[in-house]
C-alpha cells in the first residue's frame, strides 16, 4: 500500500529493547486500590456507592456525568472504605475525588452479560455497550470510545484506522498486547468497524515492531482488516499524523478526523472493546509498561486502574539507581509526578523511572534562529516565533501563528540545540488562554446578571411609586365623593 | 471680477456654514461614544472596586486617561488585555496576575442569616431568607466584597479560589533571556 510523506518529525532512541521481550505478566492483587473519579476527558463520573459498601468486582461504582463523561467499574471485589480526595494521576499533583476500594482477596466478579453471537448485534448496540463498559482511549488522550463511535457513525466515516504506531520511546505496552492478544484486537477492530459502518479497516504498525506486524497479519488473515507498515518516527502514532502517513489526508484545522471521514482508535482500545462485547468485562484494567535507566527489571503489567504506582515499581524488582524524573506515559509526551502513591489510571501506558542521563536538563540559552524546530514540527508551525511571542506575553500574536494547532509532541524541545522549553511555552500559553476564556465566559454571565438585578431594582421602585400614585388616586376621589355626598346632604337638609 | 469672486467665496461660505450650523444641531453627539463602548467591555455590577462609582464613572475615568487598564480587579487579565487593545495603549499586566483570584464564602456555623449581605450583592451570587443560612453562588460571584463589608459577623469572608484539575494550567518557564 502506498503511504503519504509526514512533515517534520524526529527519532528519539527507541530504548523499546528494554521491556519488549518481556512477557505481560499479571501483577498480584494490591491491598487497596485509589479509582479517581475522573480518568477520561469530560466531566468526573458521579459515584453510585457509599463508604462501607461490598462490591464485585466489575461492578458499577460511579455513573457517567453529561454528553462527554465515563462509567467507572470496581477493578476488584471489596469494600469502599472511603470516597474522598487522592493525589491525582497529573503533574499538578492535585487532590481529585476518589473511590478507596479495600480489595477482599477474592477477585470475585459480578455478573457478566456476554455475547455469544456478537456480530449480530446493531451498531447502536455496540456503541452502547462500549458506553456502558466505561471504555475510553487507551492511547492516552483517554476520549469516551463510545462517543467516537456514536459521532462517527452519524457523519459517515468511511475509513477507520487502528493505531498500533506506539512512537513514544520505551513505551511496548502495543507491541505485546499486539504480539500476545492479536485475534481478540483483530476481533474488537471488526466490531468497532461494525459499529460505525466503516467501509476500509487500516492497522498502523511501526517498522521497529516484526513481531508484532506478523502476529496481527497472521490474526487479520485475508480480512477485511489490512496490516500496514509504517516507518518508525515520532510522532507517527499522534492521531492526525497517521491520518495523514495512511490516507494522504489532512484534518483541517480545528477540525476532527470525522470532519474527513476517519476515526482513529488505539489497538489497546480494540481489545478492550473486544472483553466488553464478547464477555461483557469492563475496562478495569490495562497493559502498562514499567521501564526507564532507574527500574532494575523493566516489564509489561497487566494491572488493575486504581493500583498504586509505587506497586508497578516494586513488582519490576524496585529502583536499580535513584530516580531523577518520575514519569507517566512516555518521555515525550508523559506527565512527570513526584509521589508514587498516585494510581496508574485507565489513559496510563507507561510508568518511567529516567535516570539524570536520560533527562536533558541543561540550562537553556538564548534561540540562534536556526529553525531545527521548524523543520521538526510535524504540523508546519514556526515554534521559534510562537514562543518568541509568548515569552514577551502576546499570546494573540502566537494563536495567530497557529497556537491552537500545536499537538504538544514535543519534536521542537526535543531537537532545539539551545535546550529552550519550546513546548513548555506552548502547554502555558493554551492553558493561559483557556483561562482567560473562562473568565471571559464568567464576566458575561455576572454582566447579565448585574443588569438584571438593576433592571429588577427599577421595575420595582418603579412599581412601588405607580401603587403609591394609585392609592393617592384612590384616597382623593374617596375624598372627593365624601365632600361631595356631605355637600349633598347638607343641601338637601 | 473681483466682485463675482467676492460674491462666489460668500455664497460658499454662507452654505457651508449653513451647512454645519444644521448638521450641528441633528447629528449631535450625545456624550463621548467611546464611554459608551468601555462601559459596555466592564463587568457592569457597579461593585465600586475600581474605587469610581460604578462602572460609568470607570468607564469616563478610563476616556479621558485618567485612570489604568488595570483599575477593573473582577474583570481580570482578559479585560485588561481588551480595555488596552479598545484604547491603544500598553497594558502593564504584572499588577494584575499578582492577585489571586478570589470568591466570597460564608462560614455556615457563624453566619446569622440577617440578609443584609445578598441585599448588597451586585450580581445576585448569594441566596439566603431571613433566619437562613446564606450561601455563594460561586459561578456569580464577582469578589467585588460588598458583603464582606456589610457583615456583622464575619461570617461572609473573601477566599481564594482553589486550583482544582479543571483550572490549573502551566506556569510560564523561567528561561531569562532564552526563546
Amino acid at each position: 500500500m502506498k503511504l503519504f510523506d509526514l512533515r517534520g518529525g524526529v527519532h528519539p532512541e527507541g530504548k523499546k529493547s528494554l521491556s519488549v521481550e518481556r512477557h505481560i505478566r499479571p501483577l498480584p492483587l494490591p491491598k487497596k486500590l485509589y479509582v479517581p473519579l475522573q480518568q477520561h476527558i469530560g466531566a468526573p463520573a458521579t459515584p453510585v456507592v457509599n463508604v462501607g459498601d461490598k462490591v464485585l468486582k466489575g461492578q458499577l461504582i460511579a455513573n457517567a456525568q453529561g454528553a462527554v463523561s465515563s462509567s467507572i467499574h470496581a477493578p476488584t471485589s471489596g469494600t469502599i472504605i472511603a470516597l474522598g480526595d487522592h493525589v491525582a494521576p497529573h503533574p499538578s499533583g492535585l487532590p481529585v475525588p476518589t473511590v478507596t476500594l479495600e480489595s477482599d482477596g477474592e477477585d470475585k466478579w459480578v455478573a457478566l452479560n456476554a455475547v455469544e453471537e456478537p456480530f449480530t448485534l446493531a451498531p447502536e448496540d455496540i456503541a452502547a455497550r462500549v458506553a456502558a463498559a466505561g471504555i475510553v482511549g487507551l492511547g492516552g488522550a483517554t476520549f469516551p470510545a463510545a462517543l467516537k463511535l456514536n459521532l462517527s457513525r452519524n457523519s459517515g466515516v468511511q475509513t477507520l484506522i487502528m493505531n498500533g504506531g506506539e512512537c513514544e520511546p520505551y513505551l511496548t505496552c502495543d507491541d505485546r498486547i499486539m504480539r500476545e492478544r492479536a485475534a481478540e484486537i483483530v476481533e474488537g477492530i471488526r466490531l468497532i468497524a461494525q459499529a460505525v459502518a466503516a467501509k476500509e479497516i487500516l492497522v498502523g504498525i511501526e517498522d521497529n515492531k516484526p513481531e508484532a506486524i506478523a502476529a496481527m497479519r497472521t490474526a487479520a488473515g485475508d480480512g477485511e482488516v489490512k496490516i500496514v507498515v509504517m516507518p518508525s518516527m515520532y510522532p507517527m502514532g499522534s492521531e492526525k499524523q497517521i491520518i495523514q502517513v495512511l490516507t494522504g489526508k489532512e484534518i483541517p484545522a480545528g477540525g476532527r478526523p470525522a470532519d474527513i471521514g476517519v476515526l482513529v482508535h488505539n489497538v489497546a482500545t480494540a481489545f478492550a472493546v473486544h472483553q466488553a462485547i464478547r464477555f461483557g468485562k469492563p475496562l478495569i484494567s490495562r497493559i502498562v509498561t514499567v521501564s526507564g535507566g532507574a527500574i532494575k527489571t523493566p516489564c509489561n503489567v497487566e494491572a488493575l486502574v486504581g493500583t498504586p504506582v509505587q506497586e508497578l515499581i516494586a513488582f519490576a524488582d524496585g529502583y536499580a539507581q535513584p530516580a531523577a524524573r518520575l514519569v507517566l506515559g512516555g518521555p515525550m509526551m508523559g506527565q512527570q509526578f513526584t509521589n508514587t502513591d498516585v494510581p496508574m489510571v485507565k489513559g496510563t501506558s507507561g510508568v518511567l523511572a529516567l535516570m539524570s542521563a536520560e533527562i536533558g536538563q541543561a540550562e537553556a540559552s538564548p534561540c540562534i534562529r536556526c529553525s531545527t524546530c521548524v523543520r521538526a514540527c510535524p504540523v508546519g508551525l514556526l515554534p521559534l516565533e510562537m514562543a518568541a511571542h509568548i515569552r514577551v506575553a502576546d499570546l494573540t500574536g502566537a494563536v495567530d501563528l497557529g497556537l491552537k494547532d500545536c499537538i504538544a509532541c514535543g519534536s521542537c524541545s526535543y531537537v532545539c540545540p539551545a535546550h529552550i522549553p519550546l513546548v513548555h511555552y506552548f502547554n502555558y500559553a493554551k492553558g493561559d488562554l483557556a483561562a482567560q476564556e473562562r473568565s471571559k465566559l464568567k464576566q458575561e454571565a455576572t454582566k447579565k446578571l448585574a443588569d438584571n438585578r438593576t433592571e429588577r431594582i427599577a421595575r420595582i421602585e418603579r412599581e412601588r411609586a405607580e401603587a403609591m400614585a394609585r392609592r393617592k388616586a384612590a384616597r382623593e376621589a374617596k375624598e372627593r365623593a365624601a365632600k361631595e355626598a356631605a355637600a349633598k346632604a347638607e343641601a338637601a337638609a | 471680477m473681483l466682485l463675482s469672486a467676492i460674491i462666489s467665496l460668500t455664497m460658499l461660505g454662507t452654505v457651508f456654514g449653513l451647512l454645519l450650523g444644521v448638521a450641528a444641531r441633528y447629528l449631535k453627539v450625545e456624550g463621548n461614544p467611546l464611554v459608551a463602548e468601555l462601559e459596555q467591555m466592564l463587568p457592569g455590577s457597579q461593585c465600586g472596586q475600581c474605587g469610581f462609582p460604578g462602572c460609568t464613572g470607570a468607564a469616563q475615568a478610563l476616556a479621558d486617561g485618567s485612570a489604568p487598564v488595570t483599575l477593573c480587579p473582577p474583570g481580570g487579565r482578559a479585560l485588561v488585555q481588551a480595555l488596552a487593545a479598545k484604547l491603544g495603549v500598553e497594558a502593564d499586566l504584572s499588577g494584575v496576575a499578582d492577585k489571586l483570584p478570589m470568591i466570597a464564602e460564608v462560614k455556615e456555623e457563624i453566619c446569622i442569616g440577617c440578609t443584609r449581605c445578598f441585599k448588597v450583592c451586585p450580581t445576585d451570587a448569594i441566596m439566603g431568607a431571613a433566619q437562613q443560612i446564606h450561601v455563594v453562588f460561586r459561578e456569580a460571584c464577582t469578589a467585588c466584597g460588598k458583603c464582606e463589608e456589610v457583615c456583622p459577623t464575619e461570617s461572609v469572608k473573601l477566599q481564594p479560589i482553589p486550583v482544582t484539575l479543571q483550572s490549573w494550567h502551566w506556569n510560564k518557564p523561567q528561561t531569562g533571556s532564552a526563546a
